[in-house]
C-alpha cells in the first residue's frame, strides 16, 4: 500500500505516471495533494481541471472530480464549472505553454474577473509534450526545437503578469522547495478569488537536455541555489540578486469574488419580481 | 529487518518503505537524503543503511513517483 497521502488522493491503479524519470511534475502534484489535505477540503467538493500537455496529465492520476479539456482552455471550462457550482473548490492545473501561450487570453481575463479558481502553473520553460518547442517562459537566449540558435523573445514573468491582470493571490515555489509549494497552494486555496501559484518544474528530457542543464538532480540543485525568498530579497543588493529568481508570496489582497458578485445581481433581481 | 510485500511490489524497512516497481531511478531521493541512506542499483532505488535513516521525509517529499515514503506513525502524520 502506498503512503497514506497517495492512497487517499491518487488513483493508485494508474500509477506510476507517464512522466519521464525525474520530471518535476510528479513532485508538484504531490505537493498539491498535500495542500488539499492540509486545507481539510472534502474530496467530492473539489474539481480539478486541466488543458493539454505533460502537466495537464496530472488530474488523471488524482482522485477528485477531474476534467481533462482542450489545449489552453482549462480556465474557460473551469469558469463554467465555478459559475454553475460556486460551492465547489475549482483547481486548474496547467503548463506554461497551456496557460500563457494558447491560453493566455483566458488567463488574463480569469485574473481580471477574480473568479474563485486556484490555478497552478507547472512551469518547465518549454513545451514538454510536443518535443521541446520554446514557450513564452523560455528564457531569452535559451534553446528549444523551434529555437535551435537561441530564443530571441523576452520571457513572461507569470506571477507579475497575473498580479497585473488582477489575480488577488500570486506566489511561486519550485519542485525543490516542495514544502513551501504546499504552503503557498494552501494559502491560494484559502483565497476566495482568483489565485495563481507558479510551480517551477524541471523537464530534464527537453529543456534540460537542450540547454545543458544536466539531469533531474542538477536541475533541482539549480533551483535550490538560485531561488531567493521575496522576504530575503528585500535586504539584498541588485548585485547579489543577479541571475537569481524570486520565490514566495507576491500578492495576497482579497477582493470581491466573481460568482458571489454575480449572485448579488441574481438576488437583487429576484427581489424585484 | 526487511519485509517484502510481493503483491504491491513494496519493500518495507518499517521506518521507510520503497516501491521499486514505481521507481524510475532518477536519483533525486539519493541526492537530497541528508543521511546518505539511499543509492541506485540497476536503475532502481535501494536502501543501503536503514539504521542511519532519521525519517525526515525529504525522500518522500521529492520523489516524483511516490516510490519511497516514511513508514509507521510518521506516515500517518505526514498525510
Ligand atoms: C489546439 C492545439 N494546439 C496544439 C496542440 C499541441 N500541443 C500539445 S501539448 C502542447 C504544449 C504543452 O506545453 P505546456 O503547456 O508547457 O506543458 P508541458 O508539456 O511542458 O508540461 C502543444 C502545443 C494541441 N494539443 N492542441
Ligand atoms: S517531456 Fe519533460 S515535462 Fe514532459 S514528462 Fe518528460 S520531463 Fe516531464
Ligand atoms: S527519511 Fe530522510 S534520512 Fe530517511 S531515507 Fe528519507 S531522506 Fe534519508
Ligand atoms: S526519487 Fe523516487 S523515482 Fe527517483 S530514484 Fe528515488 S525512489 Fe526512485
Amino acid at each position: 500500500m502506498p503512503s497514506t497521502l497517495v492512497e487517499k488522493y491518487f488513483r493508485t491503479e494508474k500509477l506510476p505516471q507517464i512522466w519521464c524519470p525525474g520530471c518535476g511534475h510528479g513532485i508538484i502534484t504531490r505537493s498539491i495533494a498535500s495542500a488539499i489535505d492540509q486545507s481539510g477540503l472534502d474530496k467530492d467538493k473539489v474539481c480539478i481541471v486541466s488543458g493539454i500537455g505533460c502537466s495537464s496529465r496530472a488530474p488523471g492520476y488524482m482522485d477528485f472530480n477531474t476534467l481533462h479539456t482542450t489545449h489552453g482552455r482549462a480556465l474557460a471550462f473551469a469558469t463554467g464549472i465555478k459559475l454553475a457550482n460556486p460551492e465547489i473548490k475549482v483547481i486548474v492545473i496547467t503548463g506554461d505553454g497551456d496557460a500563457t501561450a494558447i491560453g493566455g487570453n483566458h488567463l488574463i481575463h480569469a485574473c481580471r474577473r477574480n473568479i474563485g479558481i486556484t490555478t497552478i502553473v507547472y512551469n518547465n520553460n518549454i513545451y514538454g509534450m510536443t518535443g521541446g518547442q520554446y514557450s513564452p517562459t523560455t528564457p531569452k537566449g535559451d534553446k528549444g526545437t523551434t529555437a535551435p540558435f537561441g530564443n530571441i523573445d523576452k520571457s513572461f514573468d507569470i506571477c507579475s503578469l497575473a498580479s497585473a491582470a488582477g489575480a488577488t493571490y500570486t506566489a511561486r515555489a519550485t519542485a525543490y522547495h516542495a514544502n513551501l509549494l504546499t504552503t503557498l497552494v494552501k494559502n491560494a486555496l484559502a483565497n476566495d478569488g482568483f489565485s495563481l501559484v507558479e510551480a517551477v518544474s524541471a523537464c530534464p528530457t527537453y529543456y534540460g537536455r537542450k540547454n545543458k542543464k544536466g539531469n533531474a538532480v542538477e536541475m533541482m540543485e539549480w533551483q535550490k541555489n538560485n531561488a531567493v525568498n521575496v522576504a530575503a530579497a528585500s535586504k539584498m543588493t541588485q548585485e547579489q540578486l543577479e541571475g537569481k529568481f524570486l520565490i514566495g508570496e507576491f500578492k495576497n489582497k482579497p477582493e470581491p469574488e466573481y460568482t458571489s458578485e454575480y449572485q448579488k445581481i441574481i438576488d437583487k433581481l429576484a427581489k424585484g419580481r | 529487518m526487511e519485509i517484502k510485500d510481493v503483491r504491491a511490489g513494496e519493500v518495507s524497512y518499517e521506518k521507510l518503505i520503497i516501491n521499486p516497481s514505481w521507481c524510475k531511478g532518477c536519483g533525486i531521493c539519493v541526492a537530497f537524503c541528508p543521511k546518505k541512506v539511499l543509492s541506485i542499483e540497476n536503475e532502481k532505488i535501494v536502501v543501503n543503511d536503514i539504521e542511519k535513516c532519521i525519517q525526515c521525509g525529504m525522500c518522500e517529499l521529492r520523489c516524483p513517483d511516490f516510490a519511497i515514503y516514511v513508514g509507521g506513525k510518521n506516515n500517518e502524520k505526514r498525510a
